[in-house]
């Protein structure tokens, strides 16, 4: 049974209830913020092409799921395919890179043709959030509006259930979600090549830039291509928030947003 | 207005897809030239077979690729229709996957691929790719802004090119506009003809 909504206020007397269980320090920094931190304990969702399980660069992959619609109905399957294009892998093993102790789930939501896509991945998005997932990393877009109210109301759930949403900006002047709703982190990218440097941007939408131009990545076979896009550059990010959150684990998506803004190279962040 | 009639049939659909695949050819043969890449191709995303078509390409496989067929959501050029993000691949050879699968949608083995998605309005269109641009120098995030410039381009080309298609076969179906078209054809040079169809007109216009 659902519970009944509660009075959205505060009384005097609950004030101690919603006291935060640790407290932050008077500067954040980027060793406070993940200082040897390993991602132990946090679950990071890769929602792209599939992730080719056992190359070197990714290591392992606690599950892989292939999500495809069957008319009205949304199929979960356990993915026996892979990766059908190479880039989840590469978002993969650029995760594992910041955090090799993180759990990485596969949530496939390529492969079954373009025409359906839109639903395929909005029923993706949707049940990566009901499974919790401490950080999402997700390099796909749509500009059909019509989705846009959806991907909004799914983005809101996983930012009140303390899902990190980390989603790829669009390098090409175009409308598109969900990277642009506030309660996602958007990524582009920078040219530089250290992989802890990323940049704070003061004029949204999107809010934050990692490197995403010459990145090594794991790719199909075993291999290793050097790619550029933004869908690089956010992994970057979601690498990080895995760092973050395994050692804060009681981080909400506002608190951890708020980390990573104090902790951005052009903020306060070499520190 | 025979002439008149004639020559706006022909500029709406007749010509026009002609026109628009020339204007693709040359998108693709500048973006070649301008990355100094080895070859450019524009694939259509074919909606009735979800399948993604040759429609343009420039260099290496021009002349053969066009009308070659593969999966819309598979490979990189499935990822970015899918994931309406671009994505460039570099030190791809050493991959025989990838260069197995890169051979079927580019007819020879890349050393590098860029991909890009051609966004019109709310629809992704299909996606323009240029293949082994030199790799003396390192990828910039301005190429980035030029590709994306280029596929601005494109995307609009290849949304006439849609358009005239979609005329052209409504015109030569069976339905009424197809109907009017060949009313229209017999018209040509036919005075009698086109005195009733003033006429006509003219009724109309007096019981609006």
């Amino acid at each position: 049974m659902e519970q009944p909504l509660p009075a959205w206020s505060l009384p005097a007397d609950a004030v101690d209830r919603i006291a935060l269980t640790s407290g932050w320090p008077e500067h954040v920094t980027r060793d406070w913020a993940w200082g040897g931190a390993t991602g132990a304990g946090v679950r990071v969702c890769i929602l792209d092409s599939g992730v080719e399980a056992g190359h070197p660069g990714v290591g392992e992959v606690q599950e892989s799921v292939a999500i495809r619609m069957d008319r009205e109905a949304v199929i979960v399957e356990p993915d026996r395919e892979g990766d059908v294009a190479g880039h989840g892998t590469a978002c993969a093993g650029v995760v594992r890179s910041f955090a090799p102790e993180c759990e990485l789930v596969s949530v496939r939501v390529l492969g079954a043709g373009y025409t359906g896509s839109g639903p395929v991945l909005l029923e993706g998005l949707r049940w990566a959030v009901a499974q919790s997932f401490d950080v999402i990393n997700m390099s796909l877009s749509t500009t059909k509006a019509k989705f846009a109210v959806l991907l909004h109301e799914l983005a809101d759930s996983a930012y009140f259930r303390r899902t990190m949403l980390v989603a790829s900006a669009h390098n090409m002047p175009v409308e598109s979600y969900p990277w642009r709703f506030a309660s996602v982190i958007s990524v582009g990218s920078h040219e530089q090549d250290d992989p802890f440097a990323f940049f704070y941007n003061p004029t949204p939408p999107v809010e934050f830039f990692a490197r995403g131009v010459n990145v090594e990545v794991p790719w199909l076979g075993g291999a290793t291509f050097v790619c550029t896009g933004n869908s690089f550059a956010t992994p970057h990010i979601s690498g990080l928030a895995a760092l973050v959150l395994s050692k804060h684990r009681e981080l909400t998506p506002f608190q951890l947003k708020s980390v990573l803004y104090l902790t951005a190279t052009n903020v306060g962040g070499e520190a | 207005m025979s002439d008149e009639l004639r020559a706006a049939v022909a500029a709406g659909v007749l010509g026009a897809e002609e026109q628009y695949r020339a204007l693709l050819q040359s998108i693709v043969g500048v973006a070649r030239a301008i990355f100094g890449a080895k070859a450019s191709s524009i694939f259509l995303l074919d909606e009735p077979s979800d399948e993604l078509v040759f429609e343009a390409v420039a260099g290496e496989g021009a002349g053969t690729l066009v009308g070659r067929r593969f999966p819309s959501s598979t490979g990189v050029a499935g990822w970015v229709l899918v994931t309406h993000q671009p994505l460039v691949v570099e030190n791809v050879a050493e991959d025989p996957r990838f260069g197995r699968e890169a051979a079927e949608s580019t007819g020879f083995v890349p050393k590098a691929l860029m991909a890009v998605p051609l966004l019109y309005e709310e629809r992704a269109l299909g996606v323009l790719e240029v293949l082994d641009r030199p790799q003396d120098e390192p990828f910039r995030l301005a190429e980035m802004e030029l590709l994306g410039q280029f596929a601005n381009q494109a995307a609009i080309a290849l949304d006439l090119l849609q358009r005239a298609r979609r005329a052209r076969a409504t015109l030569e179906g069976e339905g009424e506009l197809a109907a009017l078209a060949r009313l229209a054809a017999a018209l040509e040079g036919n005075e009698a003809g086109l005195q009733l169809v003033a006429a006509l007109e003219d009724v109309l216009n007096q019981s609006d």
